[in-house]
């Protein structure tokens, strides 16, 4: 699937994360910046990615920026962000 | 070498510093010899002086250890004006043995290191750009932290000998007779401060309110002070605490001081007489006002309260549901106000609060002690001084000397964030598992199991769950999932004496 649009969502508040797309062309690049990144960047990361090729995303620039959200936080953020970059006006279902 | 919390020590080092690894919480009866400070005779008429860079040229020499309180915490202007004048004398190699080090001295500490003028540090804890410098290697040799009874042990002992006391006060007259009390920038218990005005060889005291002589009710006495250097502002009184308590209105820290106050009224220790002493965030400060309703229900009062004083506590000594506060420090003006109205709030130095090496301390006497943590492990040990990260930014405070308390309570959230609160091991061992009888947490509460008495009393309190400390840990990991470990270096960047003084746990310099 194409990137449409730069799209962002969540918020900055603590237990939160910001996720936002922007177009890419080399595979999935994840700039990530969180106070756990030690202890769990690498997961934070595979979330991301997991929850986008789920989405057929393979081409995109990821900005994240972490407060410590669980793992079910930043793949619901990941999947909201990636519907506005999709410009999709309905879930994709079957991948939620 | 392991010590008996299963810390492995660096043998060398230990060897160089004579010490000798934490066997026990157990300080047994032994005979102590205290030293004595040096005295330069005086009738008293030439003490005060206008200049602090005239009175550092006169005390400060190369090599020396030198001494602050930290009773005006991030309101303090003594600190950094003292050490500009000693960095700028460019005076090296001194220990700096403050009572603690708060955010405002920082950069200061820093400078003073970076300039050679500091090469050692003990305190009871550090924070922010300081601690990420000592976590990051910048000191050479490693910082010592001591719990506030420690210090005073450590004083009394000759282990600290500080040459000379730099200590702020916001009243003195010309000979020296302070309080903490009147004046500007007031902060009520002078608790720390006097250990250093007791032992130290030569005592400034630095105000910004010369008062008339004889001034009373006088803490520190003309008998101890050397010199009084008259300066514009000793400290913000905005930033000394506080103005007006905050009542936290977060349901997961009202649940668990409600979990607290739970397990205080159901245990065996609450009833008339009985003594505690609760710490100064949002959770601690909650279970002082369910306290006061469990005592006005149950027409129960307490003899004493201990330590670090805030209003809540206060106002129950006002009400009389508290005959005594024994007071080391106080977190805010109310506290501090109530200190010079009400003769019941009696000011302790750090010695009769918690020191170890004593004729009785307050802590021997105190029945209950609600304290906060970092990181509680599967043992029971408590960190209250290295982040989830490794860097140092905490401080040991009074939490091992209040944790021999006969109930001991560990308040603190299952996680914060994505960060597990309670953990297989700690980052760091502060105080160790056999100090600590219960912990509460806002889904539930664990108890040691060396407390079967304890397991009894609160294994059916209504809406108290109890669970082994190892399914608190496991639900939590199971919420945050498990975090890569953290990298550290060889070097060691700062040691952690038990009160006793022998090493309980070591910080390693972080691997970024």
């Amino acid at each position: 699937m194409e990137i449409k649009t730069t799209a962002i969502a969540g918020t900055l508040e603590s237990s939160d994360i910001q996720i936002m797309l922007m177009a890419g062309q080399d595979g999935i690049q994840i700039d990530l910046e969180s106070d756990v990144i030690k202890q769990f960047g690498n997961q934070i990361k595979q979330v991301i990615t997991t929850t986008l090729q789920q989405l057929n995303i393979d081409n995109v620039k990821v900005r994240a920026v972490d407060k410590g959200a669980l793992d079910c936080v930043i793949k619901a953020r990941t999947i909201a962000a990636a519907q506005r970059a999709l410009a999709q006006t309905t879930p994709a279902w079957e991948v939620l | 070498m392991k010590n008996n919390v299963k810390r492995e020590l660096p043998a060398e080092l230990m060897a160089a510093l004579n010490y000798k690894g934490f066997e026990s919480t157990d300080i047994g009866h032994p005979d102590i010899q205290r030293v004595a400070p040096k005295v330069h005779v005086t009738t008293g008429e030439d003490k005060v002086v206008d200049s602090i860079v005239d009175v550092v040229k006169a005390t400060v020499k190369d090599g020396m250890t030198i001494s602050f309180h930290h009773h005006f915490r991030n309101g303090d202007f003594v600190f950094n004006q003292v050490m500009r004048a000693i960095i700028d004398e460019g005076i090296q190699d001194l220990t700096l043995a403050p009572s603690s080090l708060t955010g405002i001295m920082n950069d200061m500490v820093v400078e003073a290191i970076k300039a050679g003028t500091v090469t050692n540090i003990t305190s009871s804890g550090m924070r922010g750009s300081l601690g990420d410098f000592v976590s990051h290697g910048g000191l050479k040799n490693p910082v010592i932290f001591r719990s506030h009874g420690n210090r005073a042990r450590a004083i009394e002992h000759g282990d600290i000998k500080i040459d000379v006391a730099f200590l702020g006060v916001p009243n003195a007259d010309k000979l020296g007779n302070a309080n903490g009390m009147a004046g500007k920038a007031v902060f009520g218990s002078l608790g720390y401060a006097l250990m250093d005005a007791q032992y130290a060889d030569q005592v400034v005291l630095l105000t910004d309110n010369l008062a008339t002589y004889p001034n009373t009710p006088a803490s520190i006495k003309q008998t101890q002070v050397d010199y009084v250097v008259k300066i514009d502002q000793v400290g913000d009184p905005d930033k000394i605490g506080s103005g007006a308590t905050r009542f936290t209105k977060d349901p997961k820290e009202l649940k668990i001081a409600q979990t607290v106050n739970d397990v205080i009224v159901n245990s065996p220790y609450f009833k008339n007489g009985f003594s505690f002493q609760t710490g100064s965030g949002g959770a601690a400060l909650a279970v002082t006002r369910y306290l006061r309703q469990a005592m006005l229900d149950n027409q129960i009062k307490a003899s004493f309260a201990l330590g670090g004083i805030t209003k809540p506590t206060t106002d129950l000594l006002a009400e009389g549901l508290v005959d005594k506060i024994m007071d080391v420090q106080d977190f805010d003006r109310g506290a501090a106000e109530s200190m010079q109205s009400n003769p019941n709030q009696q000011e302790i130095d750090a010695s009769w609060y918690a020191d170890p090496d004593n004729k009785g301390a307050m802590v021997d006497q105190l029945d209950v002690a609600i304290l906060s943590a970092l990181e509680i492990d599967t043992d029971y040990n408590v960190n209250v001084m290295s982040g989830s990260d490794g860097v140092i930014r905490g401080a040991i405070g009074g939490h091992q000397d209040a944790a021999t308390a006969k109930l001991t309570i560990i308040s603190a959230p299952l996680v914060r964030g994505r960060l597990a609160t309670i953990v297989p091991a700690v980052t760091t061992v502060v105080t160790p598992g056999d100090s600590i009888d219960v912990v509460v947490t806002e889904y539930g509460i664990a108890i040691n199991p060396q407390r079967q008495d304890l397991i009894e009393a609160l294994s059916h309190v209504p809406g108290v769950p109890v669970y082994t400390i190892d399914q608190l840990q496991q639900l939590a990991e199971k919420k945050v999932g498990t975090p890569k470990p953290l990298e550290f270096t060889d070097r060691t960047v700062a040691m952690i004496e038990y009160r006793d003084g022998t090493i309980i746990d070591t910080i390693k310099e972080v691997k970024d």
